[in-house]
């Protein structure tokens, strides 16, 4: 119809309007590209549909409340921010202690949306910077995918990467986390860099410490970078590929990246003085070196003078490093790895070493479900892509596969981490589904055009030996058909399966809790802002408010109100004397509380409605956290012959301790469900065991509407009489 | 000797009916004018009901402060004056709680009375004992010597009720205290008068005894007392229970967006208050929920806002976000929002909340004689039951409009400044009025005029239309161009 249409016109304006095969390429997949941009956008809006446009979960919250300082007060007053409503009586230093990129890009965004006077909130920023860099992840990932195999795989990987659920999980509309930004940045950091290997520009690889910058600038996670780039150098040493261009990009990012990284307080010396960041050095030295024996082999140009001479270097280079190391390790100079880095390369340290880390459920080691249930048929199709990347070996594809292998290695240690593996797998699942179509229709369109056809290059040797095999085949186009046929199934099951668990999973807000009523409807438990709201508007403003770390982001982002621990647990003693202030008898815990001038303390309780993540479920973790800390909390108290119970068979300790006795304070008056005695927890399943609960030192100060937070007062100090 | 009444207090308001007469006063010299008037009978209700029953739809959940006034004047001598206004005295205290001033004349003969409304205004009248204001009446016809008229006036009391206890706990009943005069203040002789008090129900702890008292049921009566002289003063203390919910909206803002593409965008802020005795000690949601009848009484949950019929997009917010408990019923003559906060107010806690909704262009933007557009929209606070003390009303003209003019019938403070909103280059006008104590008798219309050229509708579509063409230009310059420097 667009022929005819065109026929109709005069010859010049047909020849202009006329496209050309390569304009129509452009076309096609400008228009897919931007078709996937806009479904990554798209998909990731299911929580503000559903619920509102409103900040998720817990870290967000504090994301959120230092954007709109940094909106309302300016970039330097954010970065000398001292943030006395947060670890009372410590306080932090916000500007010391955060990666700013996250927080920098949505006043960024903020300010350029004004500045083309369209009047949004920061808040609605906020809660769409995940989605958008989601889609421009999505544009990363087609360069990048067309950088190590072609433009079709780059589409592949564009639209593979857009609905991948390892990655929405972590960038739905409303989760304002460093990771949103940091995806983007990490995947465009190894775009820039393997770009900058393959043309061996310095251009590129300025490019790519720009966004390594911007990756150390918004997230923790850099240290995967730091470490993979010097791992994969290493690798193309070992394997005889080192070359020129591997040489400028590698220096250039490197010294560069460094110093820019240096700019960022958080992260400040560590890049030499760390241990973590130290592979990057010592690979950055090798590379010298070995540049300098290349150029000594050419130099001396004898094979024996040469073997003597590289002798005498390595001995040399090797005994100034190890010393180097061994002095800056025994003078502390270099830190020693963190326990977080541990963790990684153990799964199991930090379940023995660290009980803060080993609580969140986010850093547990992941289950073979989550993965199926996160990658779908990119697990089946990741092996696939690994066999086509080492079918046709480049820097790039070995760059790929290295990325690929240890981010899944990483992902199976910590649940968190299957999103960085996300943007691998999803690349090389591309590869392996763009070369098996591509071979696919090949082998059809060949067959029934012309039959000397010759594959191009870029279909690779794979699609040349199966048109060998298949030669002799005589069903071989219907049995492309099937089988390409059968891949149109798979993907359209896994954009089905994504979109599923999109709207199931990874798109609850997490702060409103939704169920199901009796006559069908949807019945919205709003607790937790009602007590935040609560605190905000009726209590005085400097109150002090105890409760457990997970709830301090939302309580000073929400309540307005200082708290004594939160989500950031930079500080482990501080976080014990809570836990054990919870876990300690009422007068032991009045001592504390007095000495930290606690005036409110909040807990969260699912007892009545079923809401199983609550503080008694949370509470052995807190005896521990207590207890790693003061020895006098000890686990075994709490429990009984190692079970953990809360019924009348509970430990006494147990029984009348703080924590239980705020949760339960009341609750035995209390009919919780038709047909059961009175005081019948609905998470645990079992009646309580202490019904009769006085308070001496609190006082119920607000119960929300389900009883999900509870609130006491601390009563001031008795007068002496 | 007028009793301070706590700025704590909350929204009074009473019933008075005056009926009082004036009689010009036989002297030989020649009279001020208000030596000339006397009142013949007066008849003050304070209505300090709560009717929770009608909680939801009549304007007397304030209890308002209703008089009525007879005045006779007689003529004894030539020289007599004629009158052409009357002045009623308030305390210093009542008149800044003074929310507003009604008066009305009865005109005509019994079957074809008619009350006519008058207006009032502060006067400026000098010299009072003991700091009294007076208010004058403005007849619409000055009274004639010897001649006899009727008025009426009402009005409202805001803050007079002072919670005593000042504190009190979640199972106690709220305790109130009001305090008055059992004689009518009035710069005139008083002949014959009496105060009724009407009170939401039997439980009286206390009142002040000045005889002849009487009490039935829930209303006591002070009087009849005669032959008062002129700035007399009776102080009287009522003690009783009052329930009744004390909401009062410390400050509103509603902006009023005008869309000359058909729409009213009005935003409301409020900052909720309830002001009855504090909440002391424990909160026991326990005992909210499984006793309702006694506990909590004085607290309340849930208020109703009247909005304009074919009301649209209604939203309902803090500053964390939606607030999922609220209600829209709609009809063609009225819509209800029923909107509850995130928590039970109890005294002295605070809340803040922010309403929006959109209304339909035609029903509110009128065009007058003279080419001028004009608004059409009610002043005042759409939740019923309770007392603003702070309003400000910010009306964002389309951008473009030229010479805005408010017209209010109550005196405000206006000003004009600039606001600026989605894809605005010069911004627009903002017509901000601003008012103290504002009660459900505020809510009359009020219109804003302006000049605008339809021309200036079409600014922002044609800025985004310009973009976009840009954008594809620039998408068909880049395909069709080759940048490259050399051939390669």
């Amino acid at each position: 119809m667009a022929t005819a249409a065109l026929e109709s016109l005069p010859a010049p304006l047909r020849s202009t309007l006329r496209l050309k095969t390569k304009q129509q390429e452009l076309l096609l997949r400008v228009s897919a590209l931007a078709l996937i941009y806009v479904l990554a956008f798209a998909v990731r809006l299911f929580s503000v549909l559903r619920y509102e446009s409103m900040i998720h979960e817990f870290d967000p919250y504090f994301n959120y409340r230092t954007t709109l300082f940094l909106t309302e007060h300016g970039f330097s007053e954010f970065w000398n921010w001292f943030d006395s409503e947060s670890w009372y009586p410590l306080g932090r230093v916000v500007g010391g202690t955060l990666f700013p990129g996250l927080m920098v890009t949505a006043a960024l965004l903020h300010r350029l949306l004004r500045a083309l006077s369209l009047a949004v909130h920061i808040r609605e920023v906020c809660v769409l910077t995940a989605p958008f860099f989601a889609a421009n992840t999505t544009l990363v990932a087609y360069a990048f995918g067309r950088e190590i195999w072609d433009s079709g795989a780059g589409l592949v990987a564009a639209a593979l990467i857009a609905v991948c659920p390892g990655y929405i999980s972590r960038s739905v509309a409303g989760s304002y986390d460093n990771e949103g930004v940091a995806i983007f940045a990490l995947l465009l950091t190894f775009y820039l860099f393997v770009r900058a290997v393959n043309t061996g520009s310095l251009a590129w690889s300025l490019a790519s410490a720009f966004g390594y910058f911007y990756m150390v600038s918004a997230w923790g996670g850099y240290v995967f970078i730091i470490n993979l780039l010097p791992l994969y150098v290493l690798v193309l040493l070992v394997t005889g590929r080192y070359s020129q261009r591997l040489y400028v990009a590698y220096n250039s990012t490197y010294v560069l990246g460094m110093l820019l990284a240096m700019q960022i307080r958080f992260v400040g010396f560590q890049h030499v003085q760390s241990g973590e960041h130290m592979a990057a050095m010592g690979v950055f030295f090798l590379l010298q070196v070995f540049f300098f024996l290349d150029w000594m082999k050419y130099l001396l140009n004898d094979a024996k003078l040469f073997k003597s001479f590289l002798r005498i270097t390595l001995t040399c280079v090797i005994t100034v490093g190890t010393l180097a190391l061994g002095i800056g390790t025994a003078s502390g100079y270099i830190s020693p790895w963190t326990g977080r880095f541990y963790s990684l390369l153990d799964p199991t340290y930090a379940k023995d070493h660290i009980p803060i880390i080993a609580s969140v459920s986010e850093h547990q080691p992941t289950a073979w479900s989550s993965f199926m249930f996160d990658f779908h048929i990119l697990l089946f199709l990741f092996p696939a892509g690994l066999y086509f990347c080492f079918k046709r070996l480049s820097d790039a594809t070995i760059f790929i596969v290295m990325y690929g292998l240890t981010s899944m290695y990483f992902a199976g240690v910590m649940v968190r981490l299957i999103l960085v593996a996300a943007p691998a797998v999803c690349l090389i699942s591309a590869i392996a589904a763009s070369a098996t179509i591509k071979n696919l229709t090949t082998l059809i369109r060949s067959k029934s055009r012309s039959p000397q056809t010759v594959s191009g290059k870029a279909t690779g040797s794979k699609a040349a030996a199966k048109g060998a095999v298949d030669q002799s085949l005589p069903y071989q186009k219907n049995a492309a058909i099937v089988l390409l046929l059968g891949a149109f199934y798979l993907l359209s099951r896994y954009a089905v399966h994504c979109t599923w668990v999109t709207s199931e999973a990874y798109s609850s807000p997490s702060i409103v809790l939704a169920a199901r009523g009796h006559n069908g409807g949807r019945v919205i438990f709003d607790d937790y802002r009602e007590a935040y709201y609560w605190l905000r508007q009726n209590t005085p403003s400097d109150a002090k408010i105890m409760s457990w770390w997970d709830y301090g982001y939302q309580i000073t982002a929400m309540g307005n109100r200082t708290v004594i621990v939160d989500n950031n647990t930079w500080n482990n003693t501080h976080i014990a004397t809570v836990g054990r202030a919870m876990s300690s008898y009422e007068d032991e815990a009045y001592e504390i509380m007095q000495s930290l001038d606690v005036n409110y303390v909040l807990v969260v309780f699912g007892g009545v409605t079923g809401y199983s993540s609550d503080d008694i479920n949370k509470f052995l973790w807190m005896v521990r956290i207590g207890g790693g800390v003061f020895p006098v909390i000890k686990e075994p108290d709490y429990l009984v012959n190692g079970e953990y119970r809360i019924d009348k068979g509970a430990a006494p300790k147990m029984l009348n301790c703080l924590m239980y006795k705020l949760c339960y304070y009341r609750f035995g008056e209390l009919t919780t469900e038709y047909g059961k005695p009175p005081g019948y927890d609905r998470v645990r399943g079992v009646e309580i065991g202490n019904k009769d609960i006085k308070l001496e030192y609190l006082e119920e100060a607000f119960t929300t509407s389900n009883w999900i937070v509870r609130i006491y007062k601390v009563k001031p100090p008795k007068n002496r009489s | 000797m007028a009793p301070s009444l706590s700025a704590l207090a909350t929204a009074v308001s009473s019933l008075l009916l005056l009926l009082l007469a004036a009689v010009i006063s036989v002297s030989s010299s020649p009279p001020a004018p208000e030596d000339s008037i006397r009142i013949i009978s007066a008849e003050k209700r304070i209505d300090l009901t709560s009717s929770t029953v009608k909680v939801f739809l009549t304007l007397k959940q304030y209890l308002h402060f209703y008089s009525r006034l007879r005045l006779f004047q007689v003529e004894n001598d030539a020289t007599g004056p004629e009158v052409s206004q009357v002045l009623l005295a308030f305390t210093p205290t009542e008149a800044e709680h003074l929310a507003v001033v009604k008066a009305t004349r009865a005109e005509g003969k019994r079957k074809k009375k008619m009350y006519v409304p008058l207006s009032v205004k502060a006067s400026d009248l000098a010299a009072t004992p003991n700091g009294a204001r007076l208010y004058s009446i403005l007849l619409s016809s000055p009274l004639k010597p010897a001649e006899v008229t009727t008025l009426e006036v009402f009005y409202v009391l805001t803050h007079s009720l002072e919670p005593f206890p000042a504190e009190i706990t979640q199972s106690d009943p709220q305790l109130v205290y009001y305090r008055d005069s059992a004689v009518l203040l009035s710069p005139y002789h008083v002949l014959e008068q009496a105060t009724y008090i009407k009170m939401p129900s039997n439980r009286v702890e206390s009142f002040t005894r000045v005889d002849p008292i009487s009490r039935a049921g829930n209303e006591v009566k002070y009087g009849t007392y005669n032959n008062q002289l002129p700035n007399s003063y009776l102080p009287i203390l009522v003690h009783y229970e009052n329930n009744r919910p004390f909401a009062v909206v410390e400050e509103l803002v509603r902006r009023v967006e005008i869309s000359h593409w058909g729409n009213v965008q009005i935003t409301e802020q409020y900052k909720l208050k309830h002001a009855g005795a504090r909440h002391k000690g424990v909160f026991s949601r326990l005992e909210y929920q499984s006793r309702p009848s006694i506990s909590g009484v004085s607290s309340f949950k849930n208020l109703l806002a009247m909005l304009p019929p074919r009301v649209h997009s209604v939203y309902y917010r803090d500053e964390i976000g939606n607030i999922s408990s609220s209600h829209l019923r709609s009809d063609s003559h009225k819509s209800e929002l029923e909107i509850e906060p995130r928590y039970p107010l109890f005294g002295g806690w605070h809340c803040t909340f922010t309403i929006g909704y959109g209304l339909p262009l035609q029903d509110f933007l009128f065009e007058s004689d003279d080419g001028r557009r004009y608004m059409n929209l009610t002043f005042g606070c759409p939740l019923l039951d309770t007392v603003v003390d702070d309003l400000t009303i910010k009306v964002v003209l389309p951008e473009g409009s030229t010479s805005p003019q408010a017209v209010v019938p109550f005196l405000t403070e206006q000003y004009l400044e600039t606001s600026y909103s989605y894809l605005d280059v010069v911004g627009r006008t903002t017509v901000v009025l601003k008012k103290k104590n504002i009660v459900g008798e505020h809510n009359v219309p009020f219109q804003v005029f302006y000049e605008f050229n339809p021309i200036f509708m079409l600014a922002e579509p044609l800025m985004l239309m310009s973009a976009v063409f840009l954008f594809f230009v620039a998408c068909i310059a880049y395909v069709h161009m080759d940048l490259s420097i050399g051939k390669s």
